[in-house]
């Protein structure tokens, strides 16, 4: 699975009420939501992102709340992967079950810039900046994993059978 | 893989074993046969509606589900029966033999009933599904839909973590508790400096550790933004489950050469009881800083501390002793059993002779849920793993937590005691 897209730089510590802010939390409609996704740190972000585009991002991204609203307003964005140092573990586990894939890597954020073209290959774990014309590598993503973004997520996984009959 | 030949931990043991490999790295990404999953009635029934919203007619094998009651039973409202019965139900429907209902609370009634065995994978919709650890099981709280995703499928998707040994030697102080060990580490490690990892529990204090006392561990990790803390089984382990673990079972032992993210070494002889302030279990000071502190509620319970060695701590230092004026104890035995034994070794009588209140065996006031709710401003001290703000009831009451027997102690005086101001 292949993803390409603009980079989007965010720090260390982004927590689920910097990704959506609890005040508009009264719906639990992501159409609603998205628009205000990380208002309060980068303020055209929500306005600007394109389809396809990434997130680059520090340490413990995803911090706080186990709110399921977090990875479903970035992946309503069209935010096609996050990369950062290291997830949550409540955001991880949610970010996969919705089928947005995460992946870990501690030299892109140190070396991507806002803007650049980056082009992730998760079977590979390769992710290729297509700006700076550099490589840097992540723990691939396992067929199962990507079976279950491929399907958008658990729920829809659940339905087809989950893993018995799609990846063993 | 390219790499060096590197021992396993034991979480990577047990992770292997479950995903078909002969060895696993922190990080990677597995998907694993779970041998156990649990859901409470809060959790399990947003299991069955993604279980149902997932077509699912079926769950894949019934012995392997446990459904403990326990949050707000005996159901303290109509909501709360409902989501009970929605449990009950399915349980019927599905042939779910293992449905407790007012037995107690799943982290202590699991291990006692022998549903959880050394070197198992069990996943809970619970964050302190991590208590069974304490058994040298790999035992981890996961989402509703992870678990109806197992009830489906049998298997779930878990990363490895790295793992930090935390090694503990020297005789413990008088007074000092498995509690006051955890408090401290957690205090050490930081609220999330153990995200996503193991924590391994080993040394010489550790051994001499009853499992009891390794659960109040265990069940903290969490506490530290840990995955799982796990235990090595040794006699105490196998004497404790001694009715239950089959002849020949694998019992899995770390390597030798086993890599450690971080070790970090405890000489525990010096140090005294402690306690987490308001409102972090990470903001832990000793008990002696505390004692002009006056309370309102003292709780003896939970999944924490609620077993037959905490209650025989508290009953110890209330014994011919009277619970201060103005405040009210409340004593949950964390299971049936554990309520019917302190019946009949008179723990029971001590407690009510001390003007204590003994609940059934609930969560109660653990979550602020019912059986001793806090008011506007109110101090408890507390034998619960959290004391976040509002956690027991009002955002302006205030939690303390610390081992039944500083808690006993605090109840007699009606402030924040060291156990050796009643216990001369
Ligand atoms: S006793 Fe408290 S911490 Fe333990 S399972 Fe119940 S609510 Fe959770």
């Amino acid at each position: 699975m292949k993803y390409e897209g603009k980079a989007w730089i965010f720090g260390h510590d982004v927590d689920t009420d910097t990704i959506i802010p609890a005040r508009y939390l009264t719906t639990w409609d992501v159409s609603l939501l998205a628009p205000h996704c990380m208002e309060d740190v980068d303020s055209g972000f929500a306005r600007e992102v394109e389809p396809g585009d990434v997130i680059v991002a520090g340490r413990n991204f995803g911090c706080g709340s186990s709110r399921e609203h977090a990875p479903a307003v970035i992946k309503a964005l069209g935010i096609s992967a996050i990369i950062a140092q290291s997830f949550a573990r409540i955001f991880y586990r949610n970010g996969f079950n919705i089928g947005l894939p995460l992946v870990e890597c501690k030299e892109a954020f140190e070396r991507v810039k806002r803007g650049d073209r980056l082009s992730l290959d998760l079977e590979k774990g390769e992710i290729k900046n297509l700006t700076r014309d550099e490589s840097y590598f992540f723990n691939p993503i396992p067929p199962f994993m990507r079976d279950l973004l491929r399907e958008g997520g658990l729920v829809p996984l659940l339905k087809k059978g989950g893993w018995r009959v799609s990846s063993l | 893989m390219g790499k060096a030949k590197r021992g396993s931990t034991l979480a990577e043991k047990i992770l292997a074993r479950h995903s078909g490999r002969d060895r696993v790295e922190p990080g990677e990404l597995l998907l694993v046969d779970v041998d156990l999953t649990m859901a409470n009635d809060v959790t399990a029934p947003i299991a069955i509606r993604s279980f149902r919203e997932a077509g699912a007619e079926r769950v894949v094998d019934p012995s392997r589900i446990v459904l403990v009651m326990d949050h707000f039973t005996p159901n303290k409202d109509i909501a709360s029966a409902e989501q009970v019965r929605e449990c009950r139900e399915f349980a019927r429907e599905q042939g779910i033999s293992l449905y407790f209902e007012n037995d107690g609370i799943a982290h202590a009634l699991l291990p006692e009933r022998g549903l959880v065995l050394p070197g198992q994978l069990v996943l809970g919709a619970d964050s302190h599904t991590c208590t069974y650890g304490a058994l040298g099981a790999l035992a981890t709280g996961v989402g509703s839909t992870d678990i109806a995703a197992v009830w489906v499928t049998g298997k779930a998707w878990l990363k490895v973590p790295a793992s930090i040994k935390l090694v503990y030697e020297g005789e413990l102080s008088p007074w000092v508790t498995a509690k006051d060990l955890i408090l401290k580490t957690i205090s050490d490690l930081g609220v999330d400096g153990a995200n996503y990892k193991a924590l391994e529990f080993s040394g010489g204090t550790i051994s001499r550790l009853s499992v009891e006392g390794r659960m109040t561990m265990a069940n903290m990790a969490i506490e530290a933004g840990a995955k799982a803390g796990i235990f090595e089984v040794d006699g105490k382990t196998r004497e404790y489950l001694a009715s239950f673990l089959p002849q020949g079972w694998e019992i899995p032992v770390p390597d030798d050469g086993a890599e450690y993210e971080e070790v970090r070494t405890y000489d525990v002889s010096s140090m005294g009881p402690v306690v987490a302030i308001p409102h972090s279990p990470g903001n832990v000071r000793p008990v002696e800083e505390l004692s002009g502190v006056r309370i309102d509620q003292v709780v003896i319970g939970s999944c924490t501390n609620g077993r037959m060695e905490d209650l025989r701590a508290a009953a110890g230092a209330l014994s011919g002793r009277k619970v201060a004026p103005g405040v009210r104890l409340l004593i949950l035995p964390a299971t049936r059993r554990i309520y019917l034994q302190a019946l009949k070794e008179g723990l029971l009588e001590i407690f009510a002779d001390a003007g204590a209140t003994i609940c059934p065996p609930s969560c109660g006031p653990c979550l602020g849920g019912h059986l001793g709710v806090l008011g506007k401003g109110e101090r408890c001290v507390s034998t619960t793993n959290r004391n976040f703000l509002g956690r027991m009831g009002h955002p302006q009451s205030e939690i303390y937590l610390a081992s039944p027997i500083v808690a006993a102690a605090s109840a007699v005086l009606g402030r924040i005691a060291h156990p050796g101001e009643v216990l001369k």
